[in-house]
């Protein structure tokens, strides 16, 4: 029973990561940029919500929708100055460039709201849900059931819509994309506010289920974990990796102690990545000579 | 025939104005403990220290391509070592520094073996991994780490010589890392070198070209590891304490920074970066205080705060505005004074090409 109520837990918990892991997966898929600074994009959005809800007279669903407006804003202003003008530079140029912004961002969150825990609205329920007769804290459940559904609506959207396809075009060959008439920087920038609204999401939610300080964006360095598990270019692989990633981590706290939950993803994802080097589900990419 | 005739005296000049730079070196070198304070000389040893961990780093990094998150934790092993051989059997400083970049490089070769698979950004995450493990092992290692106070190192010594303050351990800091400089800048002419430089450029066209990718990945995580260690010796003993603390992840970034901000692939970068990360935190604490009663804030309780936002946007500034780092900024300064210094020389040999041709 024990056994059966933690893996809930940890797959509720894994949810959250799948939704931060799109965040990663959309913007590599556009534009082959890994960006470290997802996290802090993550910390960032909940600060906002924090921030637009504490102002008279604004309520959490207006504050939900400022904090994405203003998080979107961050991502368009970030991506037009300085990620397009990394076009053409090695892949450590890149990765580099979102580490440098995450430290930005980390810096500035901390002077402006310090070090602090402060309190979100209460927008998730508390009260415990019973599944299949096993309690599940309510805020986590209810996080994962946002995560699923963001999480599918963005599938539906990469497969589907027509704006979808030439996000995967650009994703496949830019050069190519660009000849069919597909507006490739629009669509990466569209990919940044895409990831602005999964991570701001997510921020929200692990804000409001465990406070928010400026650390909450250590919850991305798991998340590349369960990237580099699920495959960095397959959308549904990272969700399914984060519900594994949640699983493990709850496990291992768990079962070994709390100071191995650090570590534990990690060397999952080393012993995963030495037998498949692609991911559990990621596809090897094509290399010229 | 006037260029073949002007050549020897040129080349004798040269040599002439190489010595005259090295015997300068050499003086600043044995006066600097004499004439400079405390506080210079310690930023000076700390400096050194950071050059020689920013050039393994940019052996692995910038030459070969293979992009680390972990150097601080190989440059943790070195200091570790380094305490547990000083404080255990009162090793003496030459010993621990040869035994910590030995052991720095088992520990890298061993977590570099992702890298046989890995490129990129997967490798990056994968040495993620080897920070966070690393790091682990040392906050959990009960009495023979210390855990998270780490271990005070005994007084560290040089053939029975005690090495008790700065001006005397800054006189085993700066040999180490001449030689270390030199070395690095040897092996960049040796085909294990030169192997690295075409790893970098295309991996695949390095092997058709038969250079053995796995052994040569493994041979440049090794020996940016054993850096590490080196530097971690370095730091151990000049700090006579070790703490998981000092060597977590924002270190490796800074490490990395130092790399990109002062050139990546470039020696000579390797310093100016080292030197310019070290010196920015201090910059930074001085302005900062300077303006504290001005705008009414305290300095210390922003500090760390300001520190991440300058060192993010120095990074991102860099990458944007200058990718090759202050040593392309340097040569350019330079080339250009040099053009305005000698118009007469440089149309000189202008006309002489002109009339042979």
């Amino acid at each position: 029973m024990m056994f059966l109520e933690y893996t809930l837990i940890g797959i509720a918990a894994g949810g959250i990561y799948g939704l931060v892991a799109l965040g990663f997966v959309f913007i590599f898929l556009a534009s082959g940029v890994f960006n470290f600074a997802t996290g802090q994009m993550m910390m960032l959005g909940a600060y906002f919500f924090f921030a637009f809800s504490r102002l008279p007279g604004v309520g959490w669903p207006l504050a939900i929708v400022l904090a994405m407006a203003a998080s979107i804003a961050l991502a368009s202003v970030v991506e037009w100055l300085v990620i397009r003008r990394l076009i053409g530079q090695p892949v450590i140029a890149a990765v580099m460039v979102t580490l440098g912004l995450g430290w930005m961002l980390q810096g500035t969150a901390s002077l402006v709201w310090g070090q602090v825990p402060q309190q979100l609205p209460n927008i998730l329920p508390r009260s415990p849900v019973a599944v299949g007769g096993i309690l599940v804290p309510g805020r986590s459940l209810w996080g994962f059931a946002i995560a699923v559904v963001v999480a599918l609506a963005s599938v539906l959207f990469f497969r589907y819509s027509r704006t979808g396809v030439a996000l995967r075009a650009t994703a496949s060959d830019q050069i190519t994309a660009y000849s069919m008439g597909i507006n490739v920087p629009a669509s990466v920038r569209l990919t940044w506010i895409m990831a602005a609204i999964a991570t701001t999401f997510a921020g929200i939610i692990t804000g409001a289920i465990n406070g928010l300080t400026p650390d909450l964006s250590n919850v991305a360095i798991n998340v590349l974990a369960v990237v580099l598990l699920g495959g960095v270019n397959s959308i549904g692989g990272v969700i399914l990796a984060g519900f594994i990633m949640g699983w493990v981590e709850t496990m291992s706290g768990v079962y070994l102690g709390g100071k191995w939950r650090e570590v534990i993803p990690y060397a999952t994802v080393l012993i995963v990545l030495m037998l498949r080097p692609n991911g559990l589900f990621g596809s090897k990419p094509v290399e010229r000579i | 025939m006037d260029t073949i005739a002007a050549a020897p005296p040129a080349r004798a000049r040269t040599a002439a104005a190489r010595a005259v730079v090295y015997a300068g070196a050499a003086l600043v070198f044995l006066a600097l403990p004499w004439v400079s304070s405390g506080y210079v000389l310690f930023l000076v040893c700390l400096c050194s220290i950071n050059v020689v961990a920013t050039l393994g780093l940019n052996i692995t990094t910038g030459y070969t391509g293979l992009l680390s998150l972990s150097h601080a934790a190989f440059v943790a092993v070195g200091a570790y070592t380094t305490a547990l051989l000083s404080n255990h059997w009162g090793a003496s400083i030459p010993l621990c520094i040869v035994a910590s970049a030995v052991v720095a490089s088992l520990v890298g070769g061993i977590f570099g073996l992702p890298s046989f698979r890995l490129k990129g950004v997967y490798l990056a995450v994968a040495t993620l991994a080897a920070q966070y493990t690393i790091i682990f092992i040392l906050r959990e290692g009960g009495k023979v780490t210390g855990g998270d106070s780490g271990l005070a190192l005994t007084m560290p010594h040089l053939a029975g010589w005690a090495l008790d303050s700065n001006a005397r351990f800054y006189f085993v800091i700066v040999p180490v890392t001449a030689l270390a400089i030199w070395v690095a800048r040897n092996l960049f002419q040796t085909r294990i070198g030169r192997a690295f430089i075409a790893i970098r450029e295309r991996d695949f066209t390095a092997e058709a070209f038969g250079i053995d990718l796995l052994r040569h990945k493994a041979v440049s995580f090794m020996l940016g590891a054993a850096y590490a260690g080196v530097a971690g010796s370095l730091l151990a003993g000049f700090m006579r304490v070790v703490t998981p603390e000092q060597f977590g992840l924002t270190e490796s970034v800074f490490y990395l920074a130092a790399v990109v901000v002062g050139g990546a692939g470039s020696i000579a970068g390797s310093i100016v970066g080292a030197v310019f990360m070290t010196l920015v935190p201090e910059f930074l604490a001085f302005a900062l205080n300077k303006t504290q009663g001005l705008l009414q804030f305290q300095a210390l309780a922003v500090l760390g705060s300001v520190r991440e936002i300058a060192f993010g946007a120095i990074i991102v500034a860099f990458l944007v505005l200058e990718p090759r780092g202050l040593i392309e900024v340097f040569r350019r300064v330079l080339a250009r004074v040099r053009a305005r210094a000698a118009p007469a020389g440089g149309s000189a040999t202008c006309d002489g090409s002109t009339g042979e041709s």
